[in-house]
C-alpha cells in the first residue's frame, strides 16, 4: 500500500493558505553535510479551520460521461473504498459504500439527458447533522461535513436524512484502510472533500484527477473568495443544486443538468 | 375516591406451565443474541439491510414495541388520572407491562446499532437538535418516571400522592410517543414520512398496541393462575380498545388522504396504496383489514365481543396489524426511491430512481423476537416476585354494583 | 428435602475452599495471580518520544483523544500527539500481523493494554500500519535516528579531515 499522494508535512505546507499557529514551527531542514540532514521534528501546525472559507464545487454536467468514472475510480484510490476493501474479497453491490458516483438523469417527456457525479453535497444546513443523536455527524467550521467515526453509534439516522443518499454504512469488515482515511464496520461514511489533501492546500482527488485529464469539468474552490476560480464561475454561470427546495443550501453546485 | 380493598399477590409460578414458558422465552432471547452476535461479529451485510434500506425488520419490532410501551400505561393512566377506578386494579400491572415493553424494544434497537459497544456514548454525547437524542433522554426518564409510579402505587404510605405522579407519567409518554413518531416526522427528505401527523399517529397507535398487548397479558395471567376475571373489566378494555382501533384507522385515512393532495407525494402514495407489492397487500390485508375493520367487527358483534375468545382474537389481530403497520411505514417508506430530481428517470450504480428491495434475514426476525420476549420475561418474572395482580377482577370486585344487565 | 439440599450446598462450598487453599499451595507467591509484566517492543526508530515515557503511558489517551477531536472535528493538524506518529516510531513486525511481513502499531499497544485489561477500538478502523511518509521521523534512518546521524556525520567529518591531510 503506497501512499504516493500522502505528502509529509514538512514539505508540503502552503502557508499561504492556511494560517499557521504556534509562530510558525516549520519544520526546518538543515544540511550539515551532502548527504546529511538534521530535521527538526516539529511540524507547522495548521488551522483550525474557520468559517472565513467555504469550500466547495462547481460540476459542470455537459461534460463527457467518462470523466466521471475517472473521478470515481480517482476517489476509490485516495480514500480506499470499493468491494476490493472489503476483508471477505466478495462484492456486495446492495451493501457496498460508494461515496461519489455517476447518476444518470433523463426526462422522460422530452428524452434529454444528463450524466453527472453525485457525492455529499456539503450543504450549509445538513439533516444529516441535524438528526446524529451524538454529534458524529458534523460539519467543520469551513462547511466540510464529515462523520467523526469515534462517536458514531452506527444508528444510521443520518442516512435516512439525507435527500441526496450519499452515505453509506460499512456492512463488513474492511482492510488496507488509508492511514488518512481510517473506515471500519458498523459506522458511517460519506465523501470528505478529501478534508485531509484540502487542509494540506490540495485539490480532492476527483478534481485533480480530472484536471490530469485537462478537464475542468470540477472547480474546487472557496466560496467565500470573491478571486477564487469557483466563484468567478459560480458568479458568471447561472447553477443549480440537487433538490434547491429543500433549501439546504449544498455547496455542490452543477450546470448543465 | 373509595377505599382501596384490593388484595395484590405473587402468582404461584410454580407449574411446569410457568417454567415452560420461562423457558421458551429463555430459548428465544438466547437465539436473539445469537443473532446479534453474528450481526455484529460479520457485520450487517449478514442482514437484510442495504445502503437504501438502512432500517429493516429489528426497527419493525423495536418501534412497535416501544410504541406499544406507551399504550400500556394508559390502564394505569385512566385510573390515575381520569379517576376511573374501575381500572385502579390493574394499575400495577400497566406500569410493569409499559417498562417491560419499552426494555424490549430498546433492547432491539441498541443491538441493531452498527456499534452496540459504544452505548454509552450514546448517553454521554448529546446533539440536541436531533429528535433521537431526546427520545434517548425521554426513553431513560419514561423509565425512572414510571418506577417511581409503581412505588407509589404500591408503598401505601405513598400511595395518595400516586395520582400527581401518574398525571406526569401520562403527560410524559405523549411526549414520548410524540418525539417516536417525530423520528419519522421530521425527515424531510423522504416524502413518505415528511408529515406532522406522524406524531398524533403514533399516540393513536400506541393505545391500541398497548392496550391489545395488555388484554392479552390479563387474559393469560388469570386463565394461567385460575383467578376471576369478571367481564365487567374485560368489556370496559374492549371498548377502548375498540375507540383506540377506530382512532388508528382515522388517522391513517387522514395521514393518507392529506398526502394524495399533494402532487409531490402522489407517486410515493400510489405504491404504497395501489402498486407496492407486499407493502400494498400489508397496508390493506393486514394492516387496515386484519389489523383494523375484522377486530373492530370482532369486539362490536355481540356474538363475539361478549366472549373472552373474541376478545383475544381482535387483540391478536390489532399486534399482527400494529406489526404490518409498523412494515408499511418503516420499510415502505424506505423501498420508495429518493426523489433526487423529481420528474426524472434516475439511475446509476448506487440504485438511484429504482424501487429498493428488502427481504428481512433470519437474524433480523430472530433479534425482533428476542426484544418481544424479553418484555414477556421481565412480566413474567415481575408478576411473579412482586404483588402486581389482584387475586380477583371479578364483577363484583370491579363495581360492587354491578348489575349483570350492563355489559 | 431441604436438609437434603443444603448439605448439597455446603458440600459444594466445602469443596471450593479446599480447591482454592490446594490452588494456594502448589502455587508460589510469585506466580500466585500474578500476570507477566508487559514486554514492551522497543521504538523501531525515534531517540525521544514527544513526551516523558512515565507521562506518555499515564496520559496517551488523552493526548490521543483530546487531538483527534481537534485534528477532525476543527481542522487543526500537524500537532504533537498524532496517531500517525505513533506509528512512524512505534510500529513493530509481530508474526501476529500480517506473517511479520508488515509494522504495525498492534503489537506494541497490545503488550500494555493485555496487561492492564483495557480495550481499545482504535484498530478497528485505523491499520496501525507503518507505510512510507506517515510520520515525521519517517525520513531518518531507522533504529534511534539521532545516533544514526550524528554517526553518519562522524564518519563524514572524520572522511573530510582525512581527505584534507592528504590534499
Amino acid at each position: 500500500m503506497n501512499e504516493k499522494t500522502m505528502s509529509t508535512p514538512e514539505t508540503d505546507v502552503d502557508t499561504s493558505r492556511r494560517n499557521l499557529l504556534k509562530g510558525g514551527a516549520a519544520a526546518a531542514v538543515v544540511t550539515l553535510a551532502p548527504g546529511v540532514t538534521l530535521r527538526t521534528v516539529e511540524a507547522a501546525v495548521t488551522g483550525p479551520a474557520t468559517s472565513a472559507q467555504r469550500w466547495g464545487m462547481l460540476i459542470d454536467a455537459t461534460a463527457p460521461e467518462h470523466l466521471w468514472d475517472l473521478a470515481v475510480e480517482a476517489c476509490k484510490a485516495e480514500q480506499g473504498w470499493g468491494p476490493e476493501y472489503n476483508t471477505s474479497g466478495k462484492a456486495n453491490p446492495l451493501t457496498d459504500p460508494q461515496w461519489i458516483r455517476k447518476v444518470s438523469v433523463k426526462d422522460p417527456k422530452t428524452g434529454a439527458k444528463a450524466t453527472l457525479p453525485v457525492m455529499c453535497q456539503h450543504c450549509a444546513k445538513p439533516p444529516c447533522v441535524d438528526v446524529c443523536p451524538t454529534g458524529a455527524s458534523m460539519k467543520r467550521a469551513d462547511g466540510i461535513v464529515l462523520v467523526d467515526k469515534h462517536i458514531c453509534i452506527g444508528c444510521r439516522y443520518c442516512m435516512m436524512a439525507c435527500p441526496y443518499s450519499c452515505r453509506s454504512f460499512v456492512h463488513e469488515d474492511v482492510k488496507n484502510q488509508r492511514p488518512h482515511m481510517p473506515r471500519g464496520k458498523g459506522t458511517v461514511e460519506s465523501c470528505t472533500l478529501c478534508v485531509h489533501r484540502v487542509d494540506a492546500g490540495q485539490k480532492p482527488a476527483c478534481v485533480e484527477a480530472l484536471n490530469n485529464a485537462g478537464s475542468n469539468a470540477i472547480i474546487f474552490g472557496d466560496l467565500n473568495d470573491p478571486n477564487s476560480d469557483i466563484s468567478r464561475a459560480v458568479a458568471k454561470h447561472v447553477t443549480q443544486r440537487i433538490r434547491a427546495d429543500l433549501d439546504l443550501e449544498p455547496g455542490v453546485h452543477y450546470r448543465g443538468i | 375516591m373509595a377505599a382501596d380493598t384490593t388484595v395484590y399477590k405473587e402468582i404461584e409460578g410454580k407449574g411446569g406451565d410457568y417454567y415452560s414458558l420461562i423457558g421458551w422465552l429463555g430459548v428465544v432471547v438466547i437465539a436473539a443474541l445469537y443473532a446479534v452476535y453474528n450481526m455484529e461479529h460479520y457485520g450487517h451485510v449478514v442482514t437484510g439491510m442495504t445502503n437504501a434500506v438502512v432500517w429493516g425488520t429489528p426497527h419493525v419490532f423495536a418501534v412497535f414495541l416501544i410504541v406499544a410501551a406507551s399504550g400500556a400505561l394508559n390502564v394505569a393512566s385512566i385510573s390515575s388520572v381520569f379517576g376511573k377506578h374501575h381500572y385502579k386494579p390493574l394499575a400495577r400491572l400497566s406500569a410493569v407491562t409499559a417498562m417491560a415493553l419499552l426494555a424490549g424494544g430498546l433492547m432491539i434497537l441498541v443491538l441493531d446499532l452498527g456499534r452496540p459497544d459504544r452505548l454509552i456514548i450514546a448517553m454521554t454525547y448529546y446533539n440536541f437538535k436531533s429528535i433521537f437524542a431526546w427520545n434517548i433522554i425521554l426513553y431513560n426518564g419514561f423509565f425512572v418516571i414510571v418506577l417511581a409510579y409503581l412505588w407509589m402505587m404500591m408503598e401505601k404510605r405513598m400511595t395518595p400522592h400516586s395520582s400527581k405522579i401518574g398525571l406526569f407519567a401520562f403527560l410524559w409518554r405523549l411526549i414520548l410517543t410524540t418525539g417516536t413518531g417525530s423520528i419519522f416526522g421530521f425527515l424531510v427528505a423522504r416524502p413518505g414520512y415528511d408529515a406532522a401527523i406522524m406524531a398524533p399517529l403514533f399516540i393513536a397507535m400506541s393505545f391500541a398496541f398497548g392496550m391489545a398487548i395488555f388484554i392479552l397479558i390479563i387474559n393469560v395471567a388469570y386463565r394461567g393462575t385460575g383467578r376471576p376475571l369478571g367481564d365487567v373489566i374485560l368489556f370496559k378494555m374492549r371498548n377502548l380498545l375498540g375507540v383506540f382501533i377506530a382512532a388508528v384507522l382515522y388517522f391513517t385515512v387522514v395521514q393518507h388522504l392529506t398526502n394524495l393532495y399533494a402532487a409531490e407525494h402522489l407517486d410515493v402514495q400510489a405504491f404504497i396504496l395501489m402498486d407496492g407489492g407486499i407493502y400494498t397487500f400489508l397496508f390493506w390485508v393486514v394492516q387496515v383489514g386484519i389489523g383494523g375493520l375484522f377486530p373492530l367487527a370482532l369486539l362490536f358483534n355481540p356474538a363475539t365481543g361478549r366472549t373472552c375468545q373474541g376478545i383475544a382474537v381482535a387483540s391478536v389481530l390489532v399486534i399482527i396489524g400494529g406489526l404490518a403497520q409498523m412494515y408499511v411505514i418503516i420499510i415502505g417508506g424506505q423501498a420508495f426511491p429518493l426523489l433526487m430530481f423529481p420528474g426524472m428517470e434516475v439511475s446509476s450504480s448506487f440504485f438511484d430512481g429504482v424501487l429498493h428491495p428488502y427481504t428481512p434475514s433470519h437474524w433480523e426476525v430472530m433479534l425482533g423476537l428476542g426484544g418481544i420476549a424479553v418484555a414477556l420475561l421481565i412480566i413474567a418474572v415481575g408478576v411473579k416476585y412482586l404483588p402486581l395482580l389482584p387475586t380477583s377482577l371479578s364483577d363484583a370486585k370491579i363495581d360492587p354494583h354491578h348489575k349483570a344487565e350492563e355489559a | 428435602m431441604r436438609s437434603a439440599s443444603q448439605i448439597l450446598s455446603l458440600a459444594f462450598l466445602c469443596a471450593a475452599i479446599v480447591a482454592m487453599g490446594l490452588g494456594g499451595l502448589t502455587t508460589s507467591p510469585a506466580q500466585a495471580g500474578e500476570v507477566p509484566l508487559p514486554n514492551i517492543a522497543k521504538a523501531y526508530k525515534g531517540e525521544q518520544c514527544v513526551e516523558p515515557v512515565d507521562v506518555m503511558r499515564r496520559n496517551h489517551f488523552e493526548f490521543l483523544m483530546h487531538q483527534r477531536d481537534e485534528t477532525l472535528r476543527e481542522g487543526i493538524r500537524g500537532q504533537k500527539y498524532s496517531l500517525n506518529d505513533c506509528v512512524d516510531c512505534h510500529a513493530v513486525a509481530s508474526p501476529d500481523v500480517a506473517d511479520g511481513k508488515l509494522r504495525t502499531l498492534k503489537p506494541f499497544c497490545k503488550e500494555c493494554h493485555e496487561y492492564a485489561a483495557v480495550s481499545i477500538d482504535c484498530f478497528g478502523c485505523h491499520t496501525g500500519a507503518a507505510v512510507p511518509g506517515i510520520g515525521k521521523q519517517s525520513s531518518l534512518p531507522a533504529n534511534h535516528g539521532d545516533k544514526a546521524s550524528i554517526a553518519v556525520l562522524e564518519a563524514h567529518l572524520n572522511a573530510e579531515r582525512q581527505g584534507g591531510t592528504d590534499q
